[in-house]
Parts: C-alpha cells; structure tokens; sequence
C-alpha cells in the first residue's frame, strides 16, 4: 500500500472541501438569491459571485480555512488502520502549505500558532468502525466564527420538546448575523452534554434539504426552519428571510433528569468533502 | 439606499453623510486587526505604531497569505466576527482617529457612541466571501508583528480597490441596521 499516495489523497479531500461547495448548498443559495431583496440580495450574490470565483481560481473560498475535522469510518478489515491517523495528520500538514489553507492552531496557554493546522487533539477525528475492508472519511473544516455561536441547553425535561424548539430559536436569533447567516443549523437532542454537542456536529454531516428520516423529527426541523427564517434576522443578520438554510436533528436517549440540547451552526459555507480509501490503497476524492 | 464610490482616507463630512443601508466601495488602504493587534496597538505608545491607521481603513480580517519570492500574496481575506473587538474599539477608535471600520455581525453600545463621538462608520462585508475580497486587494504594503502574533492575528497593510460592496451597518447618526 502506498501511503505517500494516500497522503495526497488527505490533501485532495481538504483541497475539494475549502474550494468547491457541495451541490446541495449551492442550490439552496440560489434559491435564497431569488427570494431575496434590496440588501439581503446584495449579500446572497455575493457569495454565489465568491462560490465560482474560489473554485475557478481554486483559492479556499474563506480565508478561515477552520479547524481540520474528520469523522472516519473504518472497515473493521482493512489492512492499514495503525496509519491511519498519520496519513491524516501528514495530509492536513502538507495541505496547510500546498493549498494553502491558514494555520488555525493556537496554544490556549501561550498563544503560540503551531503553523500546521496540527497540535494536540488537532485534526480532530471521529473514529467509528463498520463492517467491510474500505475507508470512508468525511472532511469537515469548522470555521471559527461559526463554533462560536454553539450552545449547549441543560434544560429541565419538563419543559418539554416545545421548551426545546424555544430553545434553538431563542439561541439562533442572539447569534444574529455573527455566524455569517445563512447558516445550517445542527441540534442533538438528548444524550449527555457531550453527546448532545456531538451529535449536533454530526447532524451538519447530512446535506442540506435532505429531511430526517423519523416524520416526527422532520416536522420539527420545518417548524425550526420556518420560525428561525421569520426572525427577519437575514444574510450577515443585515435583514432579510434566510437565516437559515436547514435545520438537522439528531437524538439520544436521556437520562430521566436531563435533558440536553446542542446547537452547532454552520455558516453558509457548509464545506464537505467525502474520500473513499480501498484495501488495495486506492482513493477516491467526491 | 444609496451607493458610493470613496478613497482612503475619508473626510468627516464625507462619512458624516452615510446612512445605515448605504452600498460602498472604498479605493486605498486599510489595515487588518483582530483581537490580539487591538490588544497591543492600544498597550503601546503612539510613537511605537509604525503606520499611520488614521489614513486607513480598519478592516477585522484574519487573512490567508502565502509568501513568493517576489512577497506576499493574498489567498483569501473575508472579514472576521466583528462583535469580538467590542472591549476594544470605542478606545481604538478615539485613539487612532479611525473613520471607517469593515467587519461583519455588527458591533454593540460601546462602539456605536464612538462612532457618533468621533465621526466613524461601521460597514458589513459578506461574511465568508474570501476569495472575492482578496480579488479587490492590488497589493500587501507591508506587514507588522508576524512572529509574534502568526499569520491571522498579524497586522497587513493592503491598498484595495474597489472594496465591497460594503454595508454601512451602523453610522454617525446613531442608528443600526442590526435587530435588537
């Protein structure tokens, strides 16, 4: 297996994500574009205008290239998975000075820049294991201004799935335009803290317009999106009717007493990028 | 709604005459300022600012740069989270004589007396729009404190032109396209 190769497949998935837009976000832009005016449509054309221009120069399409985050799938028999973390590790690095992408990595306590986009806990990975003999990785870069508009809600089970909804309506209109609206938004319900904030993450996995399987769940999601879209909070929050260009949802099973909500948000640039790794050592980027 | 065309620096009465809802696009220079390059310009002595900010337009940007042999390029340079330089600006505002802010989110109370106080205006850029800004930037004059603060944090001195469109998100009249 050559993973010199491989390598150069990492850098190819971060390359796809920070430059080129998945199809299902795009579409959904355009159709904000035409259901905006005045000032809100000066925004919406703006990002489509930025969306081609990033991918024909293949420059990152924002210049917050975010924290390298991966959610992986290992095939329980492929014959490599102690390198795994490496190729990851090494492609992130080579990525940062080949694309390039900005150093994002700073030490909390010295406020040193590691220069690489690595450092500890950074890439951050998901492990899970599946059946089968492949590798699917998923390429996720979170920006910054967008993670910090995540909440976690510990709220008393009493108030119920309305208290919920409140909740992630209440939070998304005090982030306002900070989270460079129109965003998608992720709420995991249910869990514990962490769980909750974990599975509102992987909730931004699914694309945009693609509803939750459960009807229950996906009747909550419209009623999120519509509530949140009336907020008039708009793109950047300068007006306008799309704040939002999905809600997903994610649950868990509580505990009794708890009943955890975990909000991650998007912004518009919903960057994802998917890379198939076959036991043999081939790679697919998509 | 009305659309502008201006250079760098602005007059008082030019930014005097900007609405909320306005449309710019600003020609010359601006400086690029987080929250680590407010923190120390304002912890030094005016003497120890090696660029005159008060020409220039104060952009909240974290650029992508990448060094040639002929110097530094932009890669991407969107505006970054305004809201995160709020402890600072009313001070920074009132020191370095700044006219022209370009961020995005929007900026709170403290920022919106100084900009009546001194004759300031706070413009929007698309959030994200990385890529399309780094097209309007014609070169990087210079850069101030790179070791030390690494590439996003640094401050860069570019001449634009054309830069926007811009916002004007909050103006000199007290008012603020933002909701409450």
């Amino acid at each position: 297996m050559n993973i010199n190769s491989i390598v150069d497949g990492v850098v190819q998935l971060i390359k796809k994500a920070e430059i080129e837009l998945p199809d299902d976000v795009i579409q959904a832009l355009k159709k904000a574009y035409e259901v905006e005016k005045g000032i809100a449509r000066t925004q919406i054309a703006a990002i489509l205008e930025n969306i081609d221009l990033a991918k024909n120069s293949g420059r990152p399409m924002c210049q917050d290239t975010g924290i390298q985050t991966f959610f992986v799938e290992v095939g329980v028999d492929f014959p490599e998975i102690n390198k795994l973390k490496e190729i990851i590790t090494r492609g992130v690095k080579k990525a940062t000075s080949e694309i390039p992408i900005r150093p994002n990595t700073v030490d909390p306590f010295s406020g040193v820049n590691h220069k690489d986009n690595t450092g500890s806990h950074v890439p951050y990975i998901t492990w899970e294991f599946v059946n089968g003999d492949s590798v699917s990785i998923n390429a996720f870069p979170k920006g910054g201004g967008s993670e910090n508009m995540s909440k976690l809600g510990m709220l008393k089970p009493g108030v119920g799935i309305e208290g919920v909804k409140d909740f992630v309506v209440d939070e998304m209109i005090k982030a306002g335009g900070n989270p460079c609206p129109p965003t998608v938004v992720g709420v995991g319900i249910g869990g514990g803290a962490d769980l909750s904030l974990k599975l509102g993450k992987k909730a931004l996995l699914r694309p945009v317009g693609v509803r939750h399987k459960d009807k229950k769940i996906a009747s909550i999601e419209e009623e999120l999106i519509e509530r949140i879209n009336k907020s008039g909070i708009g793109p950047m929050g300068l007006g306008g009717k799309t704040t939002v260009l999905d809600v997903h949802i994610e649950m868990a099973h509580r505990h009794p007493a708890s009943l955890p909500v975990g909000i991650a948000v998007q912004c518009w640039a919903d960057r994802r990028a998917h890379m198939t790794i076959k036991k043999d050592g081939s790679w697919e980027v998509k | 709604m009305v659309e502008y065309h201006l250079n760098l620096p602005v007059k008082p009465d030019e930014i005097k005459r900007l609405k909320v809802g306005d449309i710019l696009y600003v020609s010359g220079m601006v400086f690029t300022a987080r929250d680590e390059a407010h923190h120390m310009m304002l912890e030094k002595k005016k003497d120890e600012i090696p660029f005159d900010p008060s020409v220039m337009g104060l952009y909240h940007c974290g650029p992508l740069m990448k060094k040639t042999k002929k110097g530094w390029n932009v890669v991407s340079a969107g505006p970054t989270t305004s809201s995160r330089m709020e402890i600072f600006e009313d001070r920074f505002i009132e020191r370095f004589g700044i006219r022209l802010i370009i961020g995005k989110g929007g900026m709170g109370k403290n920022t919106q007396k100084a900009l009546q106080k001194y004759m300031c205006v706070y413009t929007s850029y698309t959030g994200g729009a990385g890529a399309l800004a780094a097209e309007k930037v014609e070169n990087v004059k210079d850069v101030y404190w790179l070791e030390k603060l690494g590439m996003p944090e640094a401050i860069w001195l570019f001449k634009v032109k054309e830069f926007g469109p811009l916002i004007v998100a909050m103006d000199t009249h007290g008012k603020s396209i933002y909701k409450k």
